[in-house]
């Protein structure tokens, strides 16, 4: 299964259906649900945090988090 | 006249809640504190016709009432509490146009809690250029509300608002989607346990993320019942509570929203590549702050010499007319002084906020966050931090003030506790003139040793707020279960208005609230400077020219009243307590009378010179006469006092010692306990003692 963090810069994927419980609600309320589309914009030096639009949302995470959100590609 | 309406505002960040706000309220604001937490409670007048006025509060932002921050929380405690004496009768979420999907969840909530609820949606001004279409009835039947296109940036829509708003008795208050959809069985047996208190309020208490607040035993008495369901089943729930309301989100929006997907603004990536970029972000992000310290140095010194001009000589004249007495020096060295003290940092303070206001308006503030978040994490600080450890180096009270953008509480903590080692401008004076005293002239591989001591301690300022960083880390036994994520919100112009009330705000905030507590310190000080219980304080005068006359002196009239406030500073209050730690200072090389100037300099830092200055008796027209003055200082051996051990030792005192009662005021004020200022001032002064201690003995 792929996640968040296998995505390249101005990669585009569909987020999966399975959501991780350990998943913070919050990240679902800004748009990382199942079927919304995501774009990873930018990776901050040293590799983290990184940067994505979701669902016209632009948020930027740390790797720990990003890991959780799963894709179909 | 009834009291007053009650309107809430509420929504996420960057949604221009905040000049939604001040566009109703102007400047009748009033920032306070909601009682016991630092989260700041912003309320403003304003009038809707003859008849009927409101009350505005502008809650803390929030994305979700799934808090994760103080911050949020209590905008959650305030609308579940129907006691709560700032319970609204009306909320106003407000939305931005570019993310209205998003801004959505947040108002099926407020709704889901059977409150009046009305939508604004804000940067109307931006939907031709995003290619988006509203059909404003259609979507107040949709949503069940009523809607008012806004746009705060070119001031229309507000009056559209303001009728709604009289209108309020007609606003709808049914809850946009029945909760127990999530979970039918689970919310049946709630039901039958708790047959009183609706069920969206019980299902907010029990999933809490955050437990700051006490909000669950107000609402609820006891938690056992719901122990029927595990943590991750509780998360599971709330996600499918989360697709539930997207999913009346899109249903609603159907009809009355279209969105062109064609006209993407182009514009926000190429600038968002340029600022996030590994090497040209950096090298903006350098340019920015270069010319922010630029500012608050140079500019601000200009009104800050006028202000030290200006209070120096109102409190000549008040001693100059007034008749001379005890009520006349209060006022004079006091009083005067001490506004003074307050006032003379207003500059740095506007500056800095300026900067700070103009960066978080235009959006660039979270780049900056997001460049340097990776850096600060091992130290326990966030990306968050950087704003306030650099604008440290200006002074330390805008600094704290700065940390109040920090949304994770240990994080903010942290950063207030290590800030006032950054290496602020009051330090500056000192270092110079001991440096001046104590390190030689000459140049190592072309660099000034004078220059490399001062750039090495501005380091060491650094360096020891990321160390202690770094171990209250470890230390801090806060919880804390929220994580790091920032909006990136789009590139925009700033709004004047909003700069300049921000501005103003914070500006007035340090001057009324820390001001207090100086003005406070400063009158004790002058209190023990110019009182003395011994006789030698009282005639002073007569036993000064008895000296002089006996070492058989000539002296002007200058020099002669410098010599009788010296004696008479020798033996006040404060000389007779400078005698008392002697033995404590004495180790790290000080004598009684730097004893005196590390006393009267926790004021502030820069007092140190001229309290030095006076027990020296020497003007303080031009620093040289003091240097030599203090290089022929000897001890009762004949050796230098200020020589290179005592020199290091006391700068490195002054590089970790709190020594303003200015921070401590304000770390006080933001932090809302004496605890942490107090552990503040024990730590460092522990620090700044021991180091002092170390360098003094292996050098000497």
């Amino acid at each position: 299964m792929t996640n968040l963090l296998e995505l390249k810069i101005g990669q585009k994927a569909i987020i999966a259906d399975s959501i991780d419980e350990r998943l913070p609600v919050k990240l679902m309320e800004l748009g990382c649900l199942p079927g919304n589309e995501v774009q990873l914009l930018q990776i901050a030096p040293l590799n983290d945090p990184l940067y994505y639009l979701v669902a016209g949302n632009r948020i930027s995470i740390r790797r720990e988090i990003a890991g959780l959100i799963s894709l179909d590609l | 006249m009834s009291s007053p309406l009650k309107v809430a505002l509420i929504g996420n960040p960057n949604t221009g809640k905040t000049s939604i706000f001040n566009a109703l309220t102007g400047l009748r604001q009033k920032v306070g504190n909601y009682p016991g937490i630092t989260v700041e409670k912003k309320t403003g007048a304003c009038s809707f016709g003859p008849d009927l006025n409101a009350t505005i509060y502008d809650l803390p932002g929030t994305y979700s009432l799934n808090t994760t921050s103080l911050d949020e929380s209590v905008a959650v405690e305030i609308l579940l509490n129907r006691r709560d004496p700032d319970f609204p009768d009306v909320v106003v979420v407000i939305a931005d146009v570019e993310n209205l999907k998003r801004n959505l969840l947040l108002f099926t909530q407020i709704k889901d809690l059977g409150l009046r609820t009305i939508l604004v949606i804000n940067m109307s001004d931006r939907m031709k250029r995003l290619g988006i279409e509203i059909d404003v009835p259609s979507l107040e039947s949709s949503l069940d509300t009523r809607i008012a296109l806004l746009s705060s940036r070119n001031d229309t829509g507000i009056e559209d608002l303001k009728a709604i708003l009289s209108d309020y008795k007609s606003i709808s208050d049914q809850p946009s989607l029945d909760i127990t959809d999530i979970d039918k069985a689970y919310f049946e047996n709630l039901k039958t346990t708790f047959p009183k208190i609706d069920a969206y309020k019980l299902w907010l208490a029990i999933t809490q993320d955050v437990n700051f607040m006490p909000i669950e035993k107000k609402v609820i008495p006891d938690r056992s019942a719901f122990s029927t369901k595990s943590k991750s089943e509780l998360q599971k729930m709330q996600h499918r509570e989360t697709v539930l309301r997207y999913k009346y989100i899109n249903n609603a929006l159907k009809e009355g929203y279209q969105k062109d997907l064609s006209k993407a603004d182009g514009i926000q990536g190429v600038l968002d590549r340029i600022f996030t970029h590994k090497i040209f972000g950096y090298l903006i992000f350098f340019v920015i702050l270069f010319t922010m310290f630029q500012a608050i140095f140079d500019f601000s010194s200009y009104p800050m010499d006028a202000i030290d001009h200006f209070f120096a000589s109102a409190s000549e004249w008040i001693k100059a007319t007034l008749p001379s007495g005890v009520l006349t020096d209060l006022l004079a060295e006091g009083i005067v002084a001490g506004i003074g003290g307050v006032v003379i940092f207003i500059p740095q303070i506007a500056f800095l906020f300026l900067f700070i206001s103009i960066l978080e308006e235009s959006g660039y503030m979270s780049r900056v966050v997001f460049l340097m978040d990776r850096i600060m994490k091992p130290f326990g600080l966030s990306g968050k931090s950087v704003v306030p450890l650099m604008s440290g180096m200006a002074c330390a009270i805008p600094a704290v003030m700065a940390t109040r953008t920090i949304e994770n509480w240990k994080e903010r903590l942290i950063t207030i506790m290590v800030v006032p080692f950054t290496t602020c401008s009051a330090r500056l004076p000192v270092y110079l003139i001991i440096i001046a005293l104590v390190i030689p002239e000459g140049r190592f591989l072309g660099l000034g040793y004078q220059a490399l001591v001062l750039t090495g301690l501005y380091l060491l300022g650094f360096l020891a707020a990321v160390v202690a960083a770094a171990i209250l880390n470890r230390g801090l036994n806060i919880e804390r279960r929220s994580f790091f994520m920032i909006e990136m919100p789009t590139f925009k112009p700033p709004q004047f208005r909003n700069v300049a009330i921000t501005v103003f705000e914070k500006t007035k905030s340090f001057v009324l609230e820390a001001g207090k507590i100086i003005l406070a310190l400063s009158v004790v000080i002058w209190f023990l400077g110019s009182n003395g219980y011994s006789d030698s304080f009282k005639n002073a005068e007569a036993e000064v020219i008895q000296q002089i006359q006996q070492q058989g002196l000539n002296l002007s009239d200058e020099e002669l009243s410098q010599k009788i406030s010296s004696y008479k500073l020798e033996h006040s209050y404060i000389g007779v307590l400078g005698k008392i730690i002697e033995p404590v200072v004495k180790p790290l090389g000080y004598d009684w009378k730097i004893g005196i100037a590390v006393i009267t300099s926790f004021a502030a830092r820069e007092v140190f010179v001229g309290t030095l200055a006076t027990i020296y008796s020497v003007g303080e027209e031009s620093e040289s006469t003091i240097v030599g003055r203090m290089a022929l200082e000897t001890d009762e051996l004949g050796k230098p006092i200020f020589n290179l051990a005592s020199g290091v030792s006391i700068l490195l005192f002054y590089a970790f010692a709190m020594q303003c009662m200015s921070t401590i005021a304000v770390v006080r004020k933001e932090t809302n306990s004496w605890k942490w200022p107090m552990i503040q001032l024990g730590y460092m002064t522990l620090l700044a003692y021991l180091s002092a201690l170390i360098a003094y003995q292996t050098l000497i």
